[in-house]
């Protein structure tokens, strides 16, 4: 086990130091002279100068990097051009939207599928199944923001039931911001539900022809206790590759869910930012969100060994 | 070529003229009905190149926001273009993205995959080390790094695209080729003097041809979905160019008087996904028929 973890760390560290210089590379150095930029063409070379050793890009990008790599570790990003705030406060602000509606959308998703895909699999090819996995084909092809839009307009515009965005903030009680992030979660859950709804019935299929399970049902273990101590349990696997693959779905389509429903998450902060200029802010949110992308693959990489210990051993 | 090396037998790659192939294709639901909307998504696009309804850029406030009907079979938009034109264009725009995107992850993933599988080793650990790190930017992320520093369009929208769709086929091609270089005739082919470079050309390419063509409607439909998502947000194809996505993103704030403006461009976006997702399927179980057996 030690050795799989260490090789996964290791992988780890290399995919985030490759990372970062990726999003350096690009939005630090290709960029070119980001006081320029800001300050306009019309600016004196002077006061580029001055605003460029303000900001501390007149350095050479190796320092540059160092320091931005190691501010990070500390929690420290810099300071916003635009806001002139710390960049660390703004995420974290932005966060504090980010990470529940992301949390929200996953348990939807996780139980939205893992009922409709039990469930298909256990009627294989019966009426039930058809018709789960014809709503699945569905849902794939339906892009998020616009199941967004549709249920703006049916549960906001027509029912009236939900604001048609924003968020009043945690301050006005938890039930009221759960209320508001329901919607985008919800928009975000079904397409990706339906992708894993149909790995979970194809998993619980497998599962279901392998020779122990026919051993449990000779046995007298019931249906549902086979299901349920045998056959779910084994199944998980794939499911759980993919839910990890998903939750970095997720956190992207944060993105495009959050400008939708107008909220102040991290996804409205790097388009505000694009269009600031601020590209410190974008950088930090770029690394931020690749981050927990590869974060989320490697503990996915650690449940598989907890769940299968067979995985070390082959050591994937 | 007189070293005996053309009396090795090659696999058959599961090719389209196999015997009773189109029977079968036929017969098969999701490929028919898939090739059916992926054909009418073709034909519109190939279609607006030379006729359209209305001009999808003149501008005729007079006629903004009509309903469906009269000239305007899907009514106009708050400039008022016709609906039916602009979504007839906006189909070229999915082709186009679509194309070229799967385009640059096709050649680009499918030689590393290859490369890996064929001089395994250090090379193949560097080629999947790095496609992991390529997981690490969906297309979005790729897409928000080019427009801060470049600005919004289509260009950079497929270029993002692409990129995110490189890793995905190199690993599969590598996983695809692995199996076939591990097969007897490839080590046949070996023993006969065959380099690694014309093994690759003759023998895996085209047996792992059918797990691409698979992978590459697939990613097609992806490649539709980002660019919608890329355009809503303003960072894909640009005015005056009609797209899916910018339809959606302007539909939008007119939910309250013309709430159907919102359902054509989505209701266009879903079919033509919906469609590429059922070829990629249907050709997934007429290519592999043990597949379709086992789902």
């Amino acid at each position: 086990m030690s050795l799989f973890l260490f090789k996964r760390l290791i992988t780890l560290i290399a995919t985030l130091v490759g990372a970062s210089v990726v999003v350096f590379l690009v939005l630090e150095i290709l960029p070119g002279n980001a006081a320029q930029i800001l300050m306009g063409p019309d600016a004196s070379p002077e006061a580029v100068q001055a605003l460029a050793a303000k900001l501390g890009i007149d350095r050479p990008p190796i320092e540059r990097y160092w320091n931005w790599v190691s501010g990070m570790l500390v929690g420290d990003l810099g300071t916003s051009y635009a806001y002139s705030t710390p960049v660390a406060e703004l995420v974290l602000e932005r966060l504090a939207l980010t990470v529940p509606l992301a949390l929200i959308a996953m348990t939807i998703t996780t139980v939205l599928a893992l009922v409709a895909g039990i469930y298909a699999a256990a009627r294989h090819n019966k009426l039930g199944d058809v018709g789960v996995m014809g709503l699945s084909q569905i849902g794939i092809a339906i892009p998020n923001f616009w199941f967004a839009i549709l249920l703006i307009l049916l549960f906001s515009v027509h029912l009236k039931w939900f604001s048609a965005g924003g968020f009043p903030g945690w301050d006005e009680g938890i039930l009221q911001g759960i209320k508001s992030l329901l919607l985008p979660a919800i928009s975000l859950a079904v397409v990706q539900s339906a992708i894993l709804a149909r790995i979970t019935r194809s998993a619980v299929l497998e599962v279901l022809r392998e020779d122990f399970v026919r051993t449990a049902r000779a046995k007298g273990v019931s249906r549902r206790g086979t299901m349920w101590g045998h056959v779910l349990r084994n199944a998980m696997i794939p499911v759980i590759t993919v839910m990890g693959l998903q939750f970095a779905e997720l956190l992207a389509g944060t993105i495009v869910v959050e400008n939708v429903f107008y909220l102040p998450g991290l996804g409205r902060l790097i388009f505000q930012s694009i269009s600031n200029r601020d590209l410190i802010v974008v950088r930090n949110c770029v690394m931020l969100l690749a981050t927990m992308v590869v974060v989320v693959n490697f503990v996915v990489d650690m449940l598989y060994a907890v769940i299968d210990p067979r995985v070390k051993a082959s050591d994937i | 070529m007189s070293d005996g090396i053309d009396a090795i037998p090659v696999a058959a790659p599961p090719v389209l003229h196999a015997p009773g192939f189109w029977k079968r294709a036929f017969n098969h639901r999701s490929f028919v009905i898939g090739a059916v909307l992926s054909l009418l998504l073709a034909l519109a696009a190939l279609l607006s190149l030379f006729w359209t309804p209305h001009s999808p850029y003149e501008v005729d406030m007079a006629a903004k926001l009509l309903p469906p009907g009269g000239g305007h079979w899907l009514g106009t938009d708050p400039y008022g273009r016709d609906v039916v034109s602009l979504l007839l264009v906006g189909a070229r725009a999915s082709i186009v993205v679509g194309v070229i995107a799967v385009g640059i992850g096709l050649v680009i993933g499918t030689a590393f995959g290859l490369l890996a599988a064929a001089r395994r080793g250090w090379v193949e650990e560097a080629i999947m080390r790095l496609s992991d790190f390529g997981f690490a930017f969906p297309a979005i992320l790729s897409a928000i790094m080019l427009t801060a520093v470049f600005g919004a369009g289509m260009v950079n929208a497929i270029i993002a695209i692409g990129i995110y769709n490189i890793p995905t086929f190199a690993r599969i091609t590598r996983a695809s080729a692995n199996a076939v270089w591990s097969r007897e005739f490839v080590l046949a082919a070996r023993a006969c003097g065959k380099g690694a470079f014309s093994i690759t050309m003759e023998h895996v390419l085209p047996n792992i041809m059918s797990v691409l063509i698979v992978q590459a409607t697939i990613r097609f439909a992806i490649a539709i979905l980002a660019e919608a998502a890329l355009s809503y947000l303003g960072l894909g194809t640009q005015p005056p160019q009609p797209s899916w996505g910018r339809m959606l993103s302007e539909a939008q704030t007119l939910m309250f008087q013309a709430p159907l403006l919102a359902v054509f461009p989505g209701v266009a976006i879903a079919l033509a996904v919906l469609g590429l997702n059922l070829l990629g399927d249907g050709l997934r179980d007429l290519f592999d028929p043990r597949l379709a057996r086992k789902r």
